[in-house]
């Protein structure tokens, strides 16, 4: 056990190995706490962040996401039992995007798991997640292991991350299919690389040791002549993740294990994440619960919404028609510019299992200072918002 | 085998076979399996040697109720419950107390306790009684109740309220998740007799006279005491047990002995039968297990085909045994001090105090055995001749409160504990040891081990009050149906818990053919 030094206090949030770097690059000082972690919210200037997304290469420090590994002769039935997804296709060298539940099938977290070996499994989490794993792993020969602070992590994503990190020094990535990943080398560190994240683009996750974290930045950033890269934030994030349609656990819906109050918690039915739900592999936490839902009509869901016009949706109510019933309200919202539209994930309440026909949302908004509000019509968009051709082509397209 | 079973019922115990009886009753095809080469599990016949034969874990049982008896035409099959037995407090200064059902007699006993002891034993014989609607069916679930759950909790309210009245209902109100000590310290001065009370709220759980819960516990037994009064368990083996295996088999149940189960199978959330040590597999759509709920779930099903969190209370269940078992070849009767010959078909006890309790306790706390132990004694061959050689008797000693992992060690005690054991008995029979001829310890491990239930204990988990009624044995199992569509519980681990009833077995038979059909 690493003993806390007497200092900590003074420190409150922990810092991550790239924290030099990016509080070098930071223009507008804008820190949250993530997961313990000091993060930034925007390095230097959001738009600017934003478009690296979309049209160059962004890179984000990844650090503190939860990171789990889990080993042991059992680590392959626990984590079935664990997750809700059929992972019988997960091999090494592969990634899947997974969700978990408690016994009332209600949504504890998402998160990726990768298979590095045989009986050898990292699982990253949006939340702590190791009491729950712990308590999943009750009958099962497997270790857990928090691995946060031993893996440094960055994702390198825009269409022309792989130009990027070919021209960084990285290992041949073209062949790297989505959700696979590869032992390279950057400069001769070595580098776990993933073709995997959270902005709906091309990308790639990187994870290294934290002592090679510098060196690898810098490697990435030397080319930053050639090519257009900036260090992104947090707010950056969260409008790409909302473009391309990705639930955020804890912010879109209130995860199982955090409420309190009956009825708050959600299912993955009811946070369109259903698709991940594998009713017929075999026994999982949750499962019994899913399937007497599955069978019921819906009560809700939280769905992608377009919102006419262009005043900012903030957290609005939901009505079924102008001035009508309340049938829900949004959980999230984005100016897309790629797409000149405001997005949305709203949770909203059906009707004898069926969707309202009409949903429209109130918004609230001010004018220098004075509030006002609009009635604003929502369109339901069954696929994401955005969803580039170029994201998911082997090999990528050179820049 | 073609023939296509309804019903596997895992262990021949008391309540397996009284499950089992039920259902082939209600006509469906039922195999019992059962690990051991005999019947009855904790309350089966044991030998001592070649020559003398015991009761294994029950040497003291009460009758049983009388709607199992009936249902299964128990008295048709040969089922005699024993003679009533007294209880003897034996005091290290000869002035034992005699207690047969609610006379209670000795030298210098006051009259007023006396008396106190009579009104107690009528008061809480009617709040026994007051709890027989809950017993006797499924314990009501309390969220999305069903017409039963209703009917039952309206009958328990009907008989707490009209049944006790109102002063008595706000006493059993107050008392019931008191502890025995406060509740007897309130009512008698004697401490003989608050001693020999406090002994039954105790004995069999890890619990001290002041732990909480302690009246429940005596409740409990009070509520076992309805069915008639207690017997010491002496029949050539057992006569409930024979009674049980030969109704069961009379009702085309089938029993098969050696037949251990590894694993209950379970496909898509559903059961689907049993696979047998050796690899056997018997097909059945409904399983109904005895075993106690830990080695049902943790073992036979295992958790991968269950929820975490219900794992997890499963690996919670309080079910540490609070027992070891002395079994000892005697050559001939032992003279107890102040006490007749005829004694001997008595059950004696040693718990002279609720301070002698309690210390007893506190060293099972800190994992260790006090050297005043609680003991509890039975003579098995005063009842039945045929237990042992002409002359000759068998001893039982329940020694309480036995911490289920002993600081030290069992082993290392196993060899002279007995002989403290025997030492103990023999300051109120100095004769005893002279009569040994050869004895047999069960230590809570080795209890745990040779019947198979996790954690040794007598009734598969403490009949706490969160391990209790609706919580029996857990939430998400507590009406013999499990997360398992298919599987059922039906052992002493589940409402009402423990003790020679049948009614656990007799419930989850309910329960079975009501989902199942």
């Amino acid at each position: 056990m690493t003993m806390i030094e007497k200092t900590h206090f003074r420190q409150p949030l922990g810092r991550s190995p790239f924290h030099p770097r990016i509080a070098l690059l930071s223009q507008s000082e804008e820190w949250t706490s993530w997961n313990g972690y000091m993060a930034p919210r925007v390095v230097a200037k959001l738009s600017t962040e934003y478009f690296a997304v979309r049209s160059g290469c962004s890179v984000m420090d990844l650090t503190p996401m939860e990171k789990y590994r889990i080993s042991g002769s059992d680590a392959r039935p626990f984590l079935d039992r664990l997750v809700t997804r059929d992972i019988s296709g997960l091999a090494a060298g592969r990634v899947t995007y997974v969700i978990w539940c408690n016994d009332e099938g209600k949504l504890i977290d998402d998160g990726t798991l990768f298979q590095l070996g045989q009986n050898d499994y990292r699982l990253c989490s949006q939340h702590h997640q190791l009491d729950w794993l712990r308590t999943s792993a009750i009958g099962f020969d497997v270790q857990v292991e928090v691995e946060t602070q031993q893996v440094a992590a960055l994702a390198v994503q825009g269409p022309t991350a792989c130009s990027v990190l070919a021209e960084a020094g990285f290992d041949d990535l073209q062949a790297l299919q989505p959700f696979r990943f590869q032992q390279s080398a950057c400069s001769g560190l070595p580098v776990m690389v993933s073709r995997t994240g959270y902005t709906g683009d091309l990308g790639y996750e990187l994870w290294m040791k934290p002592n090679d974290a510098l060196p690898v930045w810098d490697a990435i950033f030397a080319v930053q002549g050639r090519y257009d890269i900036h260090a992104i934030g947090l707010s950056a994030l969260e409008m790409v993740r909302i473009e391309a349609g990705f639930v955020m656990p804890g912010f879109d819906f209130n995860t199982a294990e955090s409420t309190i109050r009956a009825g708050y918690d959600r299912s993955p039915y009811e946070v369109g994440l259903g698709w991940a739900v594998s009713l017929d592999k075999g026994q999982f936490t949750g499962r019994r619960a899913l399937l007497a839902e599955s069978a019921r009509p819906a009560k809700r869901r939280l769905m992608k919404i377009v919102v006419e016009g262009n005043k900012p949706v903030g957290a609005s109510f939901i009505y079924d028609r102008r001035n009508g019933r309340q049938v829900g309200e949004i959980k999230c919202a984005a100016w897309s510019p790629i797409l000149k539209a405001n997005l949305a994930l709203a949770d909203i309440e059906f009707d004898n299992g069926r969707l309202p026909r009409e949903l429209w949302a109130r918004i609230d908004y001010q004018r220098e200072l004075k509030w006002h509000s609009a009635w604003a019509r929502c369109h339901v968009s069954e696929k994401p918002f955005y969803q580039p051709g170029h994201r998911g082509l082997t090999p990528p397209n050179r820049y | 085998m073609t023939e296509t079973l309804d019903a596997i019922v895992v262990g021949a115990g008391h309540n397996g076979l009284v499950c089992a009886g039920c259902l082939a009753r209600a006509g469906l095809n039922v195999t019992v399996l059962e690990s051991a080469a005999q019947c009855g599990g904790m309350a089966g016949p044991r030998s001592l040697d070649r020559d003398y034969h015991i009761p294994s874990l029950a040497h003291t049982a009460f009758p049983l109720a009388e709607h199992v008896r009936h249902d299964l035409e128990l008295d048709r099959h040969g089922y005699v419950p024993g003679p009533p037995a007294a209880t003897i407090s034996l005091q290290p200064d000869g002035r034992h107390l005699r207690l047969t059902g609610h006379e209670v007699s000795g030298a210098d006993l006051h009259d007023a306790d006396r008396s106190a002891y009579a009104r107690f034993a009528d008061d809480y014989g009617g709040f026994a009684r007051a709890l027989t609607p809950l017993m006797t069916t499924r314990p009501p679930r309390l969220k999305d109740m069903d017409f039963t759950d209703k009917k039952t909790l309206a009958r328990l309210g009907w008989r707490i309220r009209m049944g006790l009245g109102k002063a008595s209902m706000y006493e059993f109100l107050r008392v019931v998740a008191m502890n025995i000590y406060d509740v007897l310290d309130e009512i008698i001065e004697d401490e003989r007799l608050k001693g020999l009370i406090a002994a039954d709220a105790v004995i069999g759980h890890n619990a001290g006279p002041r732990s909480p819960g302690t009246v429940l516990t005596y409740l409990m037994r009070r509520f076992n005491e309805l069915g008639g009064p207690m017997y010491v368990v002496a029949g050539n083996g057992s006569q409930v047990i024979d009674a049980l295996a030969a109704a069961a088999s009379g009702l085309g149940v089938s029993l098969q002995y050696g037949s251990t189960v590894e694993k209950i199978l379970v496909e898509n959330g559903r059961t689907t039968g049993v696979r047998l040590n050796g690899g056997a597999v018997l097909k059945a759509p409904l399983v109904v297990s005895s075993a106690d709920p830990r080695t049902t779930f943790l073992d036979h099903v295992g958790a991968s085909q269950l929820d975490a969190m219900f794992t997890q209370r499963v690996s919670q269940i309080r079910g540490a045994g609070g027992i070891a078992k002395l079994h000892v070849a005697l050559s001939g009767a032992p003279d107890f001090k102040g006490l007749d010959n005829e004694a001997l078909a008595d059950r004696l006890l040693i718990a002279p105090s609720m301070q002698y309790l309690e210390r007893a306790y506190n060293h099972s706390k800190y994992a260790e055995l006090s050297d005043k132990p609680l003991l509890e004694i039975t003579f098995p061959s005063a009842h039945n001749g045929a237990l042992a050689p002409a002359g000759h008797h068998v001893m039982s000693v329940n020694i309480g409160i036995a911490p289920y992992e002993l600081g030290s060690g069992w082993d290392a005690v196993a060899q002279t504990l007995p002989y403290e054991i025997i030492a103990t008995i023999g300051q109120y029979a100095p004769n005893l040891s002279l009569l040994v001829v050869s004895h047999e310890f069960l230590t809570p491990p080795r209890i745990e081990q040779e019947y198979r239930v996790r954690g040794g204990h007598w009734h598969h988990g403490e009949t706490t009050i969160h391990q209790s009624f609706m919580m029996r044995p857990l939430y998400g199992a507590a009406q013999y149906d499990t997360p398992v569509d298919g599987l059922f519980l039906c052992g002493a681990g589940t409402h009402p818990g423990g003790g020679i009833t049948g009614l656990p077995g007799h419930n989850a038979a309910k329960r079975v053919l009501e989902l199942a059909t």
